[in-house]
């Protein structure tokens, strides 16, 4: 064991993220002097490349930000793209992006809370090892994954890149076989569903609070808001998305070359925790049942807890998305209003210039897309604020209040982890976050 | 004569991403029951993105997703190289260089400085190049992302030792047999006739143009393509621009092949 006066720890690649994290620890004499997240990702220069392509490219492109993400990534693109070409989607194409949305958060947060968190509670170094001491669990995983991964193919033809999900609405509506299909997918993914939760029950995180701000999309009406609404704080802040700037207030730290945001204090929160604490009530009551049985109540300030109310969310969007597929069959799917758009050949919608902004709830926290487009409808600006790159303020100032409380008392190798599971719990997507977070460098 | 007996270890496999979005990754866990199957006739060491283990030793297969960027990934993929006995390259990014080509359009230090501001030169990046541009190349997986059943076509052929073939017939050819009606009956430019086959005319069966993320066929039926371009009134340069998204990166083929 060593007692912890000078510690220095560098985990190069953190495992079990989405893209590359380094996590580096300098202590002296028991002071820390050094304690961050870098994102090692080489950068892909995204916003860059935009330039000059159709914004009816815009959701094609930045889809492949991130295959995890890209979903989200689409949503937030095409609304960015719509509101700069002043272009108003039907009610239709609206429920059937909520649709969407939903099975994003069921693929995302299953693949999170199964094979990326749950080997650290389990303490075994990845899900392989339990395929052998935990095969039902891990065949259970893999189930659910490739349900949500299925139902999301018959609605936009895949999941990873969806490709009937455009600005202007959907070039393929579902027929009433596929609503079917979706239904039955979901159907049979109840039993599993209730396992999750009994798991879920059983699984123990650590004991570690520090309040802070949360920040989500809110809304006045009943629906838990992840497409539509305002975004808002649990410091009671409150912008339009067209202002988005003003929540994250982007600031370099002159400690490194790193752009960090944060609205009324020194860092804040997103994800599912925040949309947790700040809409609680307008949880699918089936959510509010399981967060009941598992004694989780808003507003919670535990970082690791995030995993849980992820776990809420999947509740949440699974029987969200029942209710959508519900309705579709019940009163029907307009077919006249699938589209063909390419890159406006026919000019189906009218093209002007703009400048647009689509922030949507993805399963990591809230994300920005912004472009500005000319009359020929060609982006000439683009700027993106991903979830990850908020958070990685709030991280480090975890890890600030986090170390002194363990350092005493654990292993080198014991705060490793308690520092690595804190960073998963956030469930970071570096890939995302590599298209402009800036690298720190360490000495 | 008696089969050879089966060799008791299994291969060694390990998965590497450079700069992509690691759906193509996501596309092997999104196999989901079956992926044990998988798992069970190999022995994979490596795959960051949800494994924690880390292996010292060479690998039989490494399995390649993303381009390479910038200066450090050139050393890595080099490394990885000497280290794999058979090397996959799978997505457009690994094998065609996919979007991040792109960047290969704008003056290097221009997009740096664009996208990072005064500090860009903190980050190193090079011009875009799929992995065979860098290194040797045993199996191509195109598109973007990767068609799942086309990437266990390519692990049995590897793991087997027999060759493939990327398909270098157009995505065309499949779009018929799934009796797509055609986008230029839609009204709207498509790089199916452009582009090599294997994807089942994915995109178009839902609706979509082809966006060519597979990469360009060899012998394009020109003529074809210019009654094409003609029939609908396009210009070349709408076909040329969209072609760019996924194919910029082929001009490294031409000059400088490795």
């Amino acid at each position: 064991m060593v007692k912890n006066k000078d510690l220095n720890i560098k985990v190069e690649y953190i495992t079990r993220v989405e893209g590359h994290g380094d996590i580096v620890v300098n202590v002296k004499d028991g002071k820390i002097e050094k304690c961050e997240m870098h994102v090692v990702e080489s950068p892909r220069l995204f916003e860059g490349m935009l330039r000059d392509r159709s914004v009816f490219e815009a959701q094609h492109i930045t889809s492949r930000i991130c295959g995890i993400c890209s979903c989200g990534h689409t949503l937030a693109s095409i609304e960015a793209a719509e509101d700069a070409l002043g272009f108003a989607p039907s009610a239709q194409t609206l429920k059937l992006r909520k649709l969407l949305l939903d099975y994003e958060f069921l693929d995302s947060h299953l693949l999170h809370i199964y094979l990326l968190a749950a080997p650290d509670i389990l303490g075994v170094p990845s899900f392989v090892p339990l395929i052998k001491t935990h095969n039902s669990v891990v065949r259970r995983a893999l189930r659910m994954k490739k349900a949500a991964n299925d139902v999301c193919d018959i609605l936009v033809g895949r999941h990873v890149h969806p490709i009937s999900a455009i600005a202007g609405g959907f070039t393929k509506l579902p027929s009433p076989g596929d609503l079917d299909a979706q239904i039955k997918i979901l159907e049979s993914m109840g039993e599993d569903m209730a396992e999750t939760l009994k798991l879920a029950a059983t699984l123990k995180f650590p004991d570690f609070h520090r309040e802070t701000e949360y920040v989500a999309l809110v809304s006045e009406d009943a629906e838990y808001p992840l497409l539509s609404g305002d975004i808002g704080s649990t410091d009671g802040k409150r912008f339009k998305k067209k202002d988005y700037k003003k929540a994250t207030n982007e600031f370099v730290d002159p400690r490194s070359s790193a752009k960090f945001t944060k609205l009324s204090r020194e860092s804040y929160f997103v994800g599912a925790l925040a949309r947790f604490n700040l809409n609680y009530a307008k949880l699918h009551p089936q959510a509010k049942k399981a967060a009941e049985s598992l004694g989780f109540k808003p507003v919670c300030h535990n970082p690791y807890l995030n995993t849980v109310a992820q776990l809420i969310e999947v509740v949440h969007c699974y029987y969200h998305a029942l209710d959508i597929l519900r309705d579709l069959r019940k009163n029907g799917v307009d077919y006249s209003q699938a589209v063909v758009v390419g890159v406006n050949e026919k000019g189906t919608i009218p093209v002007r210039a703009g400048n647009g902004v689509g922030a949507v709830e993805v399963p990591r926290g809230i994300l920005f897309h912004n472009y500005e487009t000319d009359a020929k409808g060609l982006i000439k600006q683009a700027n993106c604020i991903i979830p990850t790159n908020q958070n990685i303020n709030n991280i480090e100032h975890d890890f600030m209040k986090l170390l002194p409380e363990i350092i005493a008392a654990k292993s080198r190798e014991e705060i490793t982890l308690a520092l690595e599971m804190l960073v998963r719990a956030y469930d970071p997507c570096i890939s995302c976050s590599a298209h402009y977070l800036n690298v720190k460098f360490v000495g | 004569m008696n089969n050879a007996p089966i060799t008791a270890t299994k291969p060694k496999v390990a998965f590497f991403d450079f700069a992509c979005c690691e759906g193509c990754q996501l596309q092997v866990a999104n196999l989901g029951e079956p992926l044990l199957d998988i798992l069970g006739a190999i022995d994979v060491v490596e795959f960051r993105e949800v494994m924690s283990e880390k292996w010292d030793k060479d690998y039989d297969v490494a399995i390649i997703e993303g381009s390479i960027t910038d200066h450090h990934a050139e050393e890595r993929i080099k490394k990885i190289r000497a280290r794999s006995k058979v090397l996959i390259a799978y997505g457009a990014c690994a094998a065609t260089g996919g979007v991040n080509g792109m960047k290969n359009s704008f003056q290097l230090d221009e997009i740096r400085q664009y996208v990072y501001g005064k500090d860009f030169k903190f980050f190193d990046s090079a011009k875009t190049r799929p992995i065979h541009q860098v290194v040797k190349v045993d199996y191509f997986v195109n598109g973007c992302p990767i068609y799942p059943p086309e990437l266990v076509e390519v692990l049995k052929c590897a793991l087997r030792g027999l060759p493939y073939t990327v398909p270098d017939n157009p995505v065309c050819s499949e779009c018929k047999l799934n009796e797509n009606v055609c986008m230029y009956d839609k009204g709207v430019a498509c790089l199916g006739p452009w582009t090599k086959a294997g994807c089942n005319s994915w995109c178009v069966n839902n609706g979509n143009i082809c966006y060519g993320c597979r990469g360009e066929v060899k012998n394009p039926a020109k003529n074809a393509a210019n009654d094409v371009i003609g029939k609908y009134n396009l210009s070349s340069d709408l076909i040329q621009n969209k072609f760019e998204m996924y194919n910029k990166c082929k001009e490294g083929d031409t000059n400088g092949k490795k």
